[in-house]
């Protein structure tokens, strides 16, 4: 019975000797981007740029690491995102005529490829939860990929394109409700095929990818019409490189945010259908409650850290740019009610235990209460925060 | 759902232990219910709750304001809530100091226990409450005692556990944790929200209401220069927090500092002197603002030099924990030189009227009266978003622009806004005049038609013959003589109407022609008789317009003059509606800005990042280091040789996980079998 060490393997090895070869590879490359774009352009770079900079690739290289897929799809989003601003050149008129960025590679091509995919995903997913089959289901992750991947690409072009408009303008695309949308469906499309990918259940997407279908259609709408996808010059207070670290760490927290609610959502529907039709083909796609239960937290947990830095970072900008880190401005606040939300949550997982049905309708109310606090502030309330306005 | 309860409280279990061991004191029981988590949650409720109002109600406004949008009846009770500044209300900080007691007593609760629990490794346990253990297992091995414990423990080192043995009566135990971190994470998250608010409320104005409430300082309401100002309301330069306002014009300077407090404000002396020097507004090739810039001088007595220093938006002056932050822009007293052009017979003689933005003046109207005019306000740029011809978008620049109102004896007026240039609209230049009732209406525009020159000197020579009756029967007689067909009575006759209905015309447009016909003429025949006198008017008016024209030298008349005809005809009988006896024309100005700097002194900033740092920090520790307990219990085998094994375990979350883990733990210390590579599987429990 008894055999020896060796051949047991609790002695793991540490984190960097389970590095593989491609992992190191991809670090190389990484390190490669950090010291090519230092050694073309960072004769033009500030500090904060240099710093944005290294982050930025230092970020990607520990996502490679972290998570494998990350590495491919970095990669490939990275290498069409230079071909298009490669075909671009000096000329932003290029997109209407020549055939790739017209197409596929232009931010505006790069949309709606993204829009068509997340689309499709959410009909593939669906379509998984009710067939005995696994392969509607895998057909929903690729297209996941796909679409998260174009709305990357799309930011990255379109980064591009508003130093084409106009160099003076030039800013990160995360400046307006547009620009925010894209992040968001792309980076909570990542963000759920991530947890796909660890806990193995496919089916928790047919729910995931209904709220970002749900964004794509809010985007095209507000796309279409209200032209939001026009470049427009950035007013004042944004211009700082504090928006590029605030407004993406916010949004992995609303991403986090959305998944848990809709995994909410799956889980009332399993518990509902557990006790009505237990037998039922149907009750058994839906992941178990455990799992849901668990990515639940975990999409709460990762939005909640997300969400604090975030609003740190908010108060750090704002102290720079308002003349005080707290103004009580109705974002602000919001942030703080939303905050409050899930520390309330956590608390009550924590300590009291809580699980089941009441933590996952208190998910899906916190998505309520986040969307206000994204859109709703915006919409019907006045304050230091009133950009991109509906 | 129970089962999970085990392992949830298993942090906080050493506290409750201790509750219940002896009977409780009254100082245990306030410390139990100030620390409770029923307490927090309906503080983090009421928090949010009072957050929401504030957000729903604008705060801050003034207070009539208010009084007009809620009645005074709701005004008291809101005011008496202090609902227009919930944030700074008594009864919200109340919250807030509660929140952070309950949070501080949590703390103080829990961190004793706490520690003893990292401490301890709780060797005495019992093998039957190892055995009620949600993860636990047991077996019989054939391996002596001292092998396998040679063994579980090489396993627990390689798995990042440590691990303390002891050894009573032939038995065996080994207590094993990791991830302590995990528990300072619980620490740091609740000590730095204590930290943030502790910060928080240094920099709030508590120290002001104190002081308020011990009558040192009263509120100032009214709207006075700062030398009426009475002392009371002034803030010595010890005030170590604050957070105000202050305008200042370019040239000028100031050394305090304004800070609102409910419906009044308290005024901040500065150590030091504030000058602007100037005030830009950088802008892109759109014309929308990019930048708003201020240079300022810093005059500080204990420096031998004044410091020059440029702020801009996102970019503050740090002056000695002093930050001077670019906030707002106005006028800063801008000077203007402006044409007053009546609008009748004077027209040619205008009046020059020297303007300062927020001054008054009296001007003396051509039928011996007065009006008061008060300069509000000037613009150097006007960028206005248009569609162009093809339809696209493009911003047009409109030029220089001032705004003022103009009052009658009695006080009452309307609003105006003048541009200095003539604005191009549909092919033609036009100087435009916006006119209002009140700063909430939208604009109304007059449209003055400006010659070949650019100048409105073809227009004002129109409007003063018109105005003169001498021209008008001249040009009438003429207008009814070039008609040869008909008699020289009915010719005088028509001069006659033709001479009377431009007089009516120019007094009061064609408003006072119909008036004229109606209150002359039959009703059935009003359509009829109106339709001819209109006729007959616009003939007069041709005739007009061709006299100045003869006089200007023009002699054939294009599509451009004859609509420019149009535009005057359309001008002045606009003009009765526009109620102002002259068109100020602005001709030059002397551009003078003020910059709106906000100035805060918030000796609790560095306080507040520090505890948000720790909560930060402490969340990742909460979420992300798990914090896992194991018990191996071995004795000798009652029938022999072999070691009988009861293992258990915990974690403080993430049961599923642990369950997992816990099996692995158990194939390798019990049945000593490689778990296999399944490298998702691995990587699961690895990040867990």
């Amino acid at each position: 019975m008894s055999v020896p060490h060796e051949a047991l393997d609790f002695e793991r090895p540490g984190f960097f000797r389970q590095l593989q070869l491609r992992d190191w590879a991809y670090f190389a490359l990484m390190a490669a981007v950090a010291v090519i774009s230092l050694a073309l352009y960072g004769e033009n770079m500030d500090r904060y740029d240099i710093g944005g900079l290294i982050l930025a690739v230092g970020t990607s290289a520990w996502m490679g690491w972290f998570w494998r897929p990350w590495q491919a799809f970095s990669v490939i989003v990275g290498v069409l995102s230079l071909f298009g601003i490669w075909l671009y050149g000096d000329n932003l008129a290029a997109n209407e005529t020549n055939f790739w960025l017209n197409y596929i590679g232009s931010g505006q091509a790069g949309v709606m490829w993204m829009s068509v995919f997340l689309y499709l995903s959410t009909v593939a997913y669906l379509m998984g939860l009710f067939s005995s089959s696994d392969f509607p289901s895998r057909v929903g992750a690729a297209f996941a990929w796909v679409g998260a991947g174009a709305g990357t690409m799309a930011l990255l072009v379109r980064w591009r394109e508003i130093y084409l408009t106009d160099p003076t303008w030039g800013y990160i695309p995360v400046a307006n409700l547009y620009e925010v949308f894209i992040l968001f469906a792309a980076l909570t499309a990542l963000m759920y095929l991530y947890y796909e990918q660890r806990t193995g259940s496919r089916n928790m997407g047919a729910f995931v990818m209904l709220i970002i279908a749900a964004a794509v259609t809010f985007l095209l709408w507000y796309m279409f019409t209200r032209d939001a996808h026009v470049v427009e010059p950035l007013v004042p207070a944004l211009n700082s490189w504090w928006m590029k670290i605030h407004v993406p760490t916010n949004f992995v927290g609303y991403g986090g945010f959305a998944i848990a609610a809709m995994l909410g959502v799956a889980f009332l529907i399993r518990n509902r259908l557990e006790r009505t039709r237990p037998d039922a083909a149907i009750t058994q796609r839906i992941p178990t409650k455990d799992t849901l239960d668990s990515v639940m937290y975990k999409a709460i947990a990762i939005g909640f850290a997300f969400f604090t830095i975030a609003t740190v970072l908010g108060a750090m900008w704002a102290a720079e740019a308002w003349g005080g880190y707290w103004s009580w401005d109705p974002k602000e606040t919001w942030a703080l009610i939303v905050w409050l939300n899930y520390a309330a949550w956590l608390h009550m997982r924590f300590t009291k235990g809580w699980r089941g049905p009441t933590m996952a309708w208190w998910a899906i109310v916190g998505l309520f209460i986040t969307t206000f606090a994204f859109l709703g502030v915006n919409m019907f309330l006045s304050g230091l925060h009133s950009y991109g306005e509906l | 759902m129970s089962n999970n309860d085990q392992a949830a409280t298993a942090g906080p279990a050493p506290a409750s232990r201790q509750k219940t061991a002896r009977k409780p004191r009254r100082s245990r029981i306030i410390v139990d219910f100030m620390g409770s988590m029923s307490l927090a949650i309906t503080l983090l409720v009421a928090l949010a709750i009072a957050s929401v109002i504030g957000t729903v109600l604008v705060q801050n406004e003034p207070y009539t304001e208010y009084l007009m949008d809620f009645g005074p009846f709701w005004h008291e009770i809101f005011a008496g809530m202090g609902l227009y500044q919930v944030y700074s209300a008594t009864w919200f900080l109340l919250v807030v100091a509660f929140l952070v007691i309950s949070t501080s007593f949590c703390v103080y609760r829990q961190t004793p226990g706490l520690l003893k629990d990292l401490r301890r490794y709780n060797t005495q346990v019992k093998e039957k409450s190892l055995r009620s253990f949600h993860s636990s297992a047991e077996a019989d091995l054939e391996q002596p005692q001292d092998a396998f414990l040679q063994h579980a423990h090489r396993v627990l080192k390689a798995q990042g556990f440590k691990a303390r043995e002891k050894n009573h009566d032939g038995q065996t135990v080994i207590a094993a944790m990791r991830g302590r971190w995990n528990r300072m994470g619980y620490l740091l998250t609740h000590v730095g929200i204590v930290v943030i608010c502790v910060g928080a409320l240094a920099d709030g104005t508590t120290l002001l209401k104190v002081n308020e409430w011990l009558g040192n300082l009263e509120v100032e309401t009214r709207s006075v220069p700062i030398s009426e100002v009475p002392r009371s309301a002034w803030v010595p330069e010890w005030n170590p927090s604050f957070r105000g306002s202050v305008e200042i014009p370019e040239g000028a300077s100031a050394n305090v500092v304004f800070l609102p407090m409910r419906e009044g404000y308290f005024v901040q002396e500065l150590p030091f002197r504030i000058e602007l020097e100037e005030f830009r507004i950088e802008r892109f090739s759109t014309g929308a603002e990019s930048s708003y810039e201020s240079d300022l001088v810093i005059h500080d007595p204990n420096r031998d030099e004044p410091l020059r220093h440029t702020i801009s938006v996102n970019h503050p002056l740090i002056y000695n924990g002093y930050a001077i932050y670019q906030a707002s822009f106005a006028d800063g007293g801008t000077r203007l030189s402006i044409d007053a052009i009546p609008l009748g017979a004077e027209a040619l003689q205008e009046l020059e009227v020297p303007g300062r933005v927020f001054q008054e003046m009296d001007i003396p109207t051509p039928d011996g009266d007065t009006r008061t005019i008060e300069f509000i306000n000037f613009q150097s740029e006007n960028v206005v978003p248009l569609l162009n011809e093809e339809g696209v978008r493009e911003n047009r620049q409109m030029g220089p622009s001032f705004d003022f109102r103009l009052m009658d004896r009695t006080g009452h007026g309307l609003y105006y806004r003048n541009y200095k240039r003539p604005a191009l609209q549909e092919g033609a230049m036009y100087f435009l005049s916006g006119v209002r009732e009140s700063p909430a209406d939208e604009f109304h525009y007059l449209f003055l038609p400006a010659d070949a020159d650019n100048s409105l000197e073809r227009f004002r020579t129109y409007l003063a013959m018109l105005h003169n009756p001498e021209v008008r029967n001249e040009i009438a007689r003429q207008v009814a003589r070039d008609d040869e067909t008909v008699a020289d009575e009915q010719n005088q006759a028509i001069a006659r109407t033709t001479a009377e209905l431009m007089g009516l015309f120019a007094e009061g447009g064609y408003m006072a022609v119909h008036n004229e016909i109606e209150r002359r003429v039959p009703a059935e025949r009003i359509e009829e008789v109106r339709d001819l006198m209109i006729r007959i008017l616009h003939a007069g008016l041709q005739g007009l317009y061709m006299e100045v024209l003869q006089d200007e030298g023009v002699v054939s008349i294009q599509e451009e003059e004859q609509r420019f005809l149009e535009d005057t005809i359309s001008a002045i009988n606009a003009i009765t509606l526009y109620q102002s006896p002259f068109f100020f024309h602005l001709t030059d100005f002397e551009h003078r800005e003020a910059s709106g700097l906000q100035i805060a002194r918030a000796p609790g900033q560095s306080t507040v990042y520090a505890g948000s740092t720790m909560l930060i920090v402490g969340i990742f520790l909460l979420f992300y280091v798990s914090y896992q307990r194991l018990w191996i219990m071995a004795r000798r085998r009652d029938d022999g040789e072999g070691t009988h094994v009861v293992m258990a375990g915990t974690s403080n979350r993430h049961q599923v996980e642990f369950e997992e883990r816990f099996a692995h733990l158990k194939r390798w210390i019990i049945d000593q079998k490689p778990v296999g590579s399944d490298p998702q599987r691995e990587d699961q429990n690895k990040n867990a």
